[in-house]
């Protein structure tokens, strides 16, 4: 199944035939998807298929990386995002809470959420409006707030992420692999806030390696494979049908395509890029 | 003993003004990882402007306006050509600002020439008696102003939200711009704090006993690199830690250099780079450092 072209539109979160690359590596090709406002979208994919380099050509940190989009835009709410800095993006409503947490760990949890705070349109009383929410959400950020957040937990970091990235009062959120590394339930409980706040109306873009979670979460998903999108619908068709596992999991059933269980062998021995 | 008294006393606060040098140029390390070797010549250029204004404007005056403008110089420096110099590396730019330290001490010392500028402040050589202990009185002003104006950075660095956003940015750039944090805004406001500070430490080294603003005032700010380095170049504390260990011992190898004759003479002037030295071996981040400065 190819790609189906999203629909035009001026509203939520459009990537258009996107390409990204690092120097001489071509991380992204010809990617298009979109999140309508106020839905949760998954995209899904194996170690090293582009989804971080997705965020960042989104939230315009690509310039760390020494990565550059190369061609195709990103649009949100109808203006192009493609080549602003990132407070900039910030400042239009499109938060991110980076891979591996990143919470800022000689500061305590609340310098932190502080320092979600700063590129917020909204003032102090904004602020104060959205640290009540997100101390509400995360009851144990409030507990530790004086805390420096390098001696949280990892399910606690994540909190601290995430709050972090709601000080911001973002209509959208991206969230790369918020569950990386949390314990079953701790990944539940993360899942669960990630409902409720999508549920009090922030647009999510969810990157997950854990595609029950995803699929269970997300309203459509999308498959990235190195840096295609090879595969998109609504998640219940795509939970239904194998080919997530397929392409995605890399389990090649015995009766499968022999076409599709060596390529799926081939995503197996991809391995992780690190810096 | 009174002797020793007079010496740590002067130490302490000729320590405070390395401290408030030490600090502008662990500010600009922090916020962009640049070690800017061209804190000399900002310093001077602060003290230069002090030296030539006052004559018209009167001493505070002139000092409002030489802090403000080496503010000025600073971001200068910083939006003009470490932010165009289209480098990856920071160690390039480092060496870019020796590059524009060069420049600036050239420069001002074509225009100070052979001449020893007045600073024309108020306390000129009045003394303050403490019990038996004899101490001029601009050493005890650039104590306090020294305290107070750390203090003052120290509580913003701690409490504001330029403090915030200048700790985030040290700590994880990329993280904060995702925040939404202007890394340009954080790097600038750094390199305009450290040339405010750095012409008020001028100011205090220019003063009695100190004949004046000369081409080798810029020598006596370089004392303070082995205060921010031993105190470690990513660490406030280690800047104020720094400075008064570099003042202090400077002061009293300078005090009892009779005694120490057989270290040879001008012990005092080379103390500060032996105590770096010394520290370096013992801790490579330095005291209060956490990144080696091996890394620059
Ligand atoms: N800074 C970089 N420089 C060069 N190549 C990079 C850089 N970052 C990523 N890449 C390459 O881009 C491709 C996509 O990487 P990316 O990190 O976006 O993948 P990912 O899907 O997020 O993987 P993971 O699940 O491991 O986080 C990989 O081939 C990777 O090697
Ligand atoms: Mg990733």
């Amino acid at each position: 199944m190819a790609a189906t072209a999203p629909p035009p539109g001026d509203a939520g979160l459009e990537v258009s035939d996107l390409a990204v690359s690092y120097g001489p590596v071509r991380a992204l090709r010809g990617v298009s998807l979109r999140v309508t406002p106020g839905s949760i979208v998954a995209v899904l994919g194996a170690n090293g298929a582009g989804k971080t380099t997705l965020l960042r050509a989104i939230s315009g940190t690509l310039r760390f990386h020494r990565g550059a989009v190369g061609g195709g835009v990103v649009t949100w709410a109808g203006t192009r995002l493609t080549g602003l800095p990132a407070p900039s993006v910030v400042a239009r409503g499109v938060t991110q809470v980076p891979e591996g947490r990143r919470v800022f760990a000689r500061m305590t949890v609340e310098e932190n959420l502080r320092a979600g705070a700063l590129g917020a349109r909204g003032g102090s009383k904004g602020a104060a409006q959205a640290r009540e929410q997100v101390l509400e959400l995360f009851p144990v950020l409030g507990e530790r707030a004086h805390q420096r957040a390098g001696l949280l937990s990892g399910g606690e970091q994540q909190m601290l992420a995430i709050g972090r990235a709601l000080m911001a009062r973002p209509s959208m959120l991206l969230l790369d692999e918020p569950t990386l590394g949390l314990a079953p339930l701790m990944a539940a409980r993360i899942a669960e806030t990630v409902k409720e706040i999508n549920a009090r109306g922030t647009s999510v873009l969810l990157i997950e390696q854990n595609v029950a979670l995803a699929m269970s979460l997300a309203s459509h998903a999308y498959v990235l494979e190195v840096g295609e999108v090879v595969l998109d619908g609504p998640s219940a068709d795509l939970a239904a049908g194998d080919e997530v596992r397929r392409l995605y999991l890399g389990i090649a059933e015995a009766a499968g395509p022999a076409a599709a269980g060596e390529r799926a062998a081939g995503r197996r021995t991809l391995s992780r890029w690190s810096a | 003993m009174i002797t020793f008294l007079e010496l740590l006393v002067n130490g302490i606060s000729i320590g405070a003004v390395y401290a408030l040098i030490a600090l502008g140029f662990v500010v600009i390390f922090k916020a962009t990882e640049v070690v800017n070797f061209a804190h000399a010549s900002l310093l001077l250029a602060g003290g230069y402007l002090v030296a030539r204004l006052q004559p018209l404007t009167g001493f505070w005056a002139a000092l409002v306006i030489g802090v403000a403008a080496a503010a000025v110089v600073g971001a200068a420096i910083e939006f003009l050509i470490i932010r165009r110099a289209n480098v990856a590396s920071h160690s390039v730019l480092a060496i870019v600002t020796i590059g524009v330290d060069i420049v600036l001490t050239t420069e001002l010392t074509r225009q100070i020439g052979t001449e020893i500028l007045a600073l024309g402040d108020p306390w000129g050589d009045s003394v303050v008696h403490l019990g038996e202990v004899t101490v001029a009185e601009t050493r005890i002003v650039a104590l306090f102003t020294a305290a107070a104006l750390i203090t003052l950075f120290l509580l913003a660095f701690k409490y504001t939200g330029w403090g915030i956003a200048m700790r985030a940015t040290a700590e994880d750039s990329e993280t904060a711009a995702l925040m939404g944090i202007r890394l340009g805004r954080v790097s600038l406001s750094a390199w305009a704090v450290a040339g405010a500070l750095a012409a008020v430490a001028a100011v205090f080294l220019c003063v009695f006993p100190t004949p004046g603003l000369d081409r080798g005032t810029s020598l006596a700010a370089i004392k303070a690199f082995p205060a921010a380095i031993l105190g470690g170049l990513d660490s406030t504390t280690g800047a104020l830690v720094g400075g008064l260990i570099v003042g202090v011992t400077e002061a009293l190898m300078t005090g009892y250099q009779n005694q120490l004759a057989f270290l040879g003479r001008g012990i005092g002037d080379v103390a500060p780079f032996l105590v770096m030295v010394v520290i370096l071996l013992l801790r490579p981040a330095g005291l209060f450092g956490i990144r080696e400065t091996a890394r620059v």
